[in-house]
């Protein structure tokens, strides 16, 4: 699957950050990823074992996030949380409305690392 | 003792392929080349969405395809049949294609020579949709066969188009697939998106398409013209 891609991606980020700051090794990794996204947590750290091998982000702990999925209203804008995989029809909870956009859930970025 | 410290890092995951994507973004539109990333499940139709647009339009527009796939060529000569410059690109097991392995396959095309490339990227629903490829549109193709609950299990992707083409509409008679439960489930996560039905088979609905790709990759080389390139 594509945790791969995205975890080789993930490592080269990290040490860019870490080299940049003068790190000597990298302890654990905050990591943000929406609702929206399918990759697996289990995954995203077994492959980052294997990658961040030799490298001073070996044996870093990858701190998942996840970001719930939010729509905004179009009629009234209320921000709220709802399930993308849901068979049922999403509307909002204050005024019913069906046309929503998008507020969250897309997310897939680092937010900071600790290092020693 | 050293200290733990913390490093703020706030930066996409895939910002390097980010990065890479708005190089070949910028580099296309110098030469007024509009990209579309075509994706779908293996089978919905993009070989064959492809070939009907190169055969309508090949004689308006310089179009060349750049083929996705894991391990085939099958599909770059079909295209190599028609007359249509075409870039194999054999992923070896990448199940989607990235910025840089587009790159690659646009060196091996003259862009001077060019008013269109269309990405025929690798099938699959899941991947494809988190790699910006630096296409200046990107589309999906639903078939009929594969069920109206796709935007429930693949949400991304359904949310990063700009077109969704629902393909073998000449199966809808006799199948549960609800049309109407396909568009709220698709717009509820994307408002702007274009959706057109058709059939490639009985040809149903294909001039909507074609019409869709010449006013896109018009309105680009118009645009492109209008920020300084005088390419003609």
């Amino acid at each position: 699957m594509h945790e791969l891609a995205v975890t080789e991606s993930l490592l080269q980020v990290v040490l860019r950050h870490a080299n940049e700051g003068g790190a000597g090794k990298v302890v654990s990794i905050s990591v943000r990823i929406g609702g929206l996204s399918d990759l697996v947590n289990e995954w995203v750290q077994r492959y980052f074992d294997h990658l961040s091998k030799g490298t001073i982000a070996e044996g870093a702990v990858i701190r998942i996030e996840r970001i719930p999925t939010t729509f905004c209203c179009d009629a009234c804008g209320h921000v709220f949380p709802a399930d993308p995989r849901t068979r049922e029809a999403i509307r909002c909870p204050l005024c019913s409305s069906a046309q929503m956009t998008l507020a969250t859930g897309r997310e897939c970025f680092v937010q900071q690392i600790e290092v020693v | 003792m050293t200290e733990v410290r913390l490093i703020e890092v706030r930066e996409e995951i895939l910002a390097e392929n980010r990065q890479e994507a708005g190089d070949i973004r910028a580099e296309l539109r110098r030469h007024g080349v509009f990209m579309l990333n075509l994706m779908s499940s293996p089978g919905s139709g993009k070989t064959s969405l492809i070939l009907k647009a190169v055969r309508a339009l090949k004689d308006t527009f310089r179009i060349a395809v750049i083929e996705g796939d894991i391990d085939a060529m099958v599909d770059a000569e079909k295209m190599v049949r028609e007359g249509i410059p075409a870039v194999q690109i054999r992923t070896g097991g990448a199940c989607h294609l990235d910025a840089p392995m587009v790159a690659a396959g646009l060196k091996e095309l003259d862009l001077a020579a060019l008013d269109c490339v269309i990405i025929e990227n690798v099938g699959n629903l899941v991947c494809p949709a988190e790699f910006d490829t630096g296409a200046a549109r990107r589309a999906v193709i639903l078939s009929v066969p594969e069920g109206d609950d796709k935007p429930l299990k693949y949400p991304l992707i359904f949310s990063v188009c700009d077109l969704l083409v629902i393909n073998k509409t000449d199966y809808l008679e006799g199948s549960d697939f609800d049309p109407e439960a396909l568009r709220e489930r698709v717009l509820r996560l994307n408002p702007g998106i274009r959706i057109l039905s058709l059939s490639c088979r009985t040809g149903e609905g294909v001039s909507e398409w074609i019409r869709w790709l010449a006013d896109e990759i018009e309105a680009f080389r118009s645009n492109s013209r209008i920020n300084g390139n005088d390419k003609e």
